[in-house]
């Protein structure tokens, strides 16, 4: 019992010493925005005009622009998540590189696992159903003792026949 | 006059394939050879009509007449003649004629072989490829005539038509726009016409099948008939994805070879179920199953091929209401839809027919294993078109457009194509019939205690990405068991001849070329896998601002701006040049010059890297940007592409098992006798 008292007041000081630790990081002086803090967020991004080429590496002026509102919105201090949203919010889900998982998009991510779960159902009924062997058909031979010399066999007899 | 001349045979072309259709299916019924020899001498004459119609495009680029509108949309004066001749198939109208062209080509050839074991499906070749021609060459005469002249009414914009309409004057262009500039790369001169090559040579043995399905002969003598034929797309589509990601590399400057673009998806699909059918064939071969998978396959890949061509093509890429707009979208959409409805509704009716001669024996044999490796193939195809496609349904559905980016191909597609590599790795191992665990497992040990040894390893070595041990593993797995499989075939060999080691393995794969060329492309495809799990799971980037002198450090790599040159060319370019060296451990290793074309007259840029390429990595270096005194600063982005020429060793590995596995056999055409089924290994 007294253990486990202990055990709480240990969790709950380090809780305690990680909420300061990230009170103090968000009173520090933010580190200067680099290049790559702006590339990491553009990389999510496609804009709507350039089609199919992901923000970070599109060399068009505009989406220079765009690169440069990530850099100002990190300068002020926003998060990944908040430009994110400020940029669906400006020009909708399309500048998403990947489709949301809320929403009627998640379709895009449900089907395919249901397609393939659906694939293997139907695999593994046929299969069942193949295996099963139909009355009065002999069963599979069983294995030969030694199935080395019989894998021999049957390259040298496949190799003799395409002589 | 060359343009009507052009034009004339084009619609001769399509008279012919019309005519050729008709008669060839008509022959049957009226019992009237001589109907269908003359089908066959129509579809025949399609070619040099198409050839003609080819010529006469190609003249009017090369002596540059503007007043063509296809001529001065994709030419320009600047260009030089190779660039010209290939704008053949640089634009729109071009491309189609050129599709038209190969798929012709083909089918010809396909008319010249000998039919006397399968007489009665040539009809419905003749048929099958003629509709194929028509519909494409039907696009270019009525849609997207690259013959078309431009006029002008008034002070108004240029337009192309083919007749002078009223009131209009002819216009001729000073110069043409040239070029997309991105195409003027060697890769991406070769690569459309790898893909087209692939796409119209499953157009065979798509014919051959319905043919077989429509004659009610479904026995499977239409895939050794078209194995071949199967073999050869496969091998100009996997050349054509191959050319396509070394040119994304070279040229696109994004640091990848490949996005998962629709484009790019439309070309890997047919090739996906392609795969598929090459694996699946086997057993229909060796046991006599699978007939009516098969035929789903070949169709879908016949589907897929039309519907690449239809994505690339139509603009329904950009916007669903632009391909609403164009005239060949929606002739696609319906051809593509009467054929499938056809072909499906052909292969219900024999449904019954396409009965399996043998019962599965084992749920651990190597049919069960090709049917595995066929869900999975499928599965990839299925996450593949539903991210592709899912963005015009949404379109459609909610008015929304959404983008389907590369995570989500990563995340959905990645794991079954690790799963893929696992079954290449355990499949080959598993007997016809009725693997035994207990063999299995022996076989197994070896290959899996190295995979366990690789990935400790690498776990010592600080690799934490278990995406990328697991896929080291599973490669490591694979390699070994391909190369146990070349060692106990040149092994039993050696024993049963008494040949050396290298006889042994020559005779063993120049005897087997299918099976034993299909095993180095297993290793092409282990190789690839190792590039694409260093380039995906420990790409490193970063980009900086560098004044001159100043350095910019990536891994073990430094780099320092050395200087930069803008200078014009005289085919239109401007360049900004710069000069970077770069060190590796603090060594100079060499210059690189990354550069940025801008092309005047289109106004498009065009990003060149600077690339010091070695086995272990790429450094890739893109200039993305300097001021106008360059010497104050040039903004540079990086790239440290782990293990990629990998990728591209691969690749070619890839096509020489390909080759192998293909390559005309003399002897064996002779003897095409159906073998026994249980004796082959």
């Amino acid at each position: 019992m007294k253990t486990l008292k202990s055990l709480f007041m240990m969790l709950f000081l380090f809780g305690a010493l990680l909420v300061a630790r990230s009170a103090s990081a968000q009173d520090a002086t933010p580190r200067p925005v680099t290049a790559d803090d702006v590339n990491r967020i553009a990389k999510k991004l496609f804009c709507p005009v350039c089609e199919n080429v992901p923000l970070d590496v599109c060399p068009t002026q505009a989406c220079a622009q765009w690169r440069a509102t990530i850099r100002e919105k990190l300068a002020a201090g926003w998060s990944e998540p908040q430009i994110l949203d400020y940029f669906v919010a400006q020009y909708g889900e399309r500048v998403l590189a990947q489709p949301s998982t809320r929403g009627p998009t998640v379709l895009v991510w449900i089907i395919p696992p249901l397609a393939l779960a659906a694939g293997a159902f139907v695999l593994w009924r046929f299969l069942r159903q193949m295996a099963r062997p139909a009355p009065g058909t002999p069963a599979a031979a069983p294995t030969p003792p030694d199935p080395a010399d019989e894998y021999a066999a049957r390259l040298e007899q496949e190799l003799q026949e395409r002589r | 006059m060359i343009a009507n001349l052009g034009f004339f045979a084009l619609v001769l072309a399509l008279a012919c394939a019309a005519y050729a259709t008709g008669m060839a299916v008509l022959s049957v019924p009226q019992r009237k050879p001589a109907w269908l020899a003359s089908a066959h001498r129509a579809a025949l004459l399609t070619w040099p009509l198409l050839t003609l119609a080819s010529l006469c495009l190609i003249f009017l680029l090369v002596t540059d007449h503007y007043e063509i509108g296809y001529v001065s949309h994709v030419t320009s004066r600047a260009m030089p003649m190779y660039l010209k001749i290939t704008a053949w198939w640089g634009g729109q109208a071009g491309s189609l004629l050129f599709w038209s062209w190969l798929m012709s080509t083909f089918a010809g050839a396909a008319m010249l072989r000998k039919w006397d074991r399968d007489y009665s499906l040539m009809p419905y070749v003749i048929a099958v490829t003629m509709i194929t021609v028509g519909f494409f060459v039907g696009l270019v005469v009525l849609f997207e005539n690259p013959f078309g002249r431009l006029w002008q009414i008034g002070g108004g914009e240029p337009f192309t038509a083919m007749l002078q309409p009223a009131g209009a004057a002819p216009f001729v262009a000073a110069d043409g726009n040239g070029l997309n500039p991105l195409l003027r790369h060697p890769g991406m001169i070769i690569h459309p016409p790898m893909l087209y090559l692939g796409f119209v040579s499953f157009v065979i043995p798509y014919a051959f099948a319905m043919a077989a399905l429509i004659t009610r002969r479904t026995d499977d003598e239409w895939i050794r008939t078209t194995r071949r034929w199967t073999l050869v797309g496969w091998l100009f589509l996997s050349l054509g994805l191959i050319l396509g990601g070394r040119w994304a590399y070279d040229v696109l400057g994004w640091g990848g070879y490949w996005g998962w673009d629709p484009v790019e998806n439309a070309a890997f699909l047919p090739w996906l179920t392609a795969t598929a059918f090459l694996h699946s064939v086997m057993i229909q071969e060796k046991r006599g199953m699978l007939k009516k998978w098969n035929l789903v396959l070949i169709i879908l890949t016949y589907a897929l091929v039309i519907f690449g061509t239809f994505l690339t093509r139509s603009g329904v890429l950009s916007s669903v209401h632009a391909f609403a707009q164009s005239a060949i979208g929606p002739a696609f959409f319906t051809f593509i839809g009467l054929t499938f409805i056809v072909s499906l509704t052909l292969l219900f009716r024999e449904w019954d027919h396409l009965k399996s001669e043998h019962q599965m024996d084992s749920l651990l044999s190597r049919e069960s294993a090709f049917l595995l490796n066929n869900l999975l193939f499928m599965g990839i195809a299925a996450s593949v078109f539903w991210g592709t496609v899912f963005p015009m349904i949404s379109e459609l559905a909610t008015g929304q457009k959404i983008s389907v980016g590369p995570p989500f191909y990563n995340r959905v597609a990645g794991p079954q194509f690790a799963a893929l590599v696992l079954l290449m790795g355990i499949g080959p191992l598993m007997a016809w019939r009725k693997a035994s665990p207990k063999q299995l497992g022996r076989m197994l040990l070896i290959p899996s205690v190295a995979a366990i040894l690789v990935v400790g390893a690498l776990l010592i070595l600080g690799i934490r990405s278990w995406g990328a041990l697991l896929g080291f593993g599973i490669v490591t797995l694979a390699t070994l068991t391909t190369l146990i499989e070349f060692g106990r075939g040149t092994r039993a060999r050696m024993r049963s001849t008494g040949e050396n080691a290298w006889a042994a393995f020559t005779t063993l794969v120049a005897r087997n070329r299918r099976r034993y060329g299909g095993y180095i492309i297993h290793l092409a495809v282990v190789l690839m896998t190792i590039g694409i799990i260093g380039s995906n799971f420990f790409q490193k980037e970063t980009q900086g601002r560098l004044k001159l002198g100043e350095q910019l450090t990536l891994g073990r790599y430094v780099m320092t701006y050395d200087g930069l040159d803008e200078f014009n060319t005289n085919d239109d370019r401007l360049v900004a040049r710069a000069t970077i060296s770069v060190y590796r451990d603090g060594r100079l290793v060499g210059q690189l010059h990354p550069r940025r074309d801008y092309f005047v007259s289109s106004q498009q840029p065009m990003t060149i890297p600077g690339v010091r390429s070695t086995v272990e990595d790429d450094f890739y270096v893109l200039l993305v940007d300097w001021e106008p005194i360059a010497a104050n600063g040039a903004t540079f982005k990086v790239y440290l592409n782990p293990l990629v020429n990998w990728l591209w060793f691969g690749g070619l590995v890839f096509i020489l098992g390909t080759l192998i596995a293909a390559w005309p056999d003399a002897e064996r055409e002779r003897r095409r006798a159906p073998i026994a089924v249980g004796v082959r290994v």
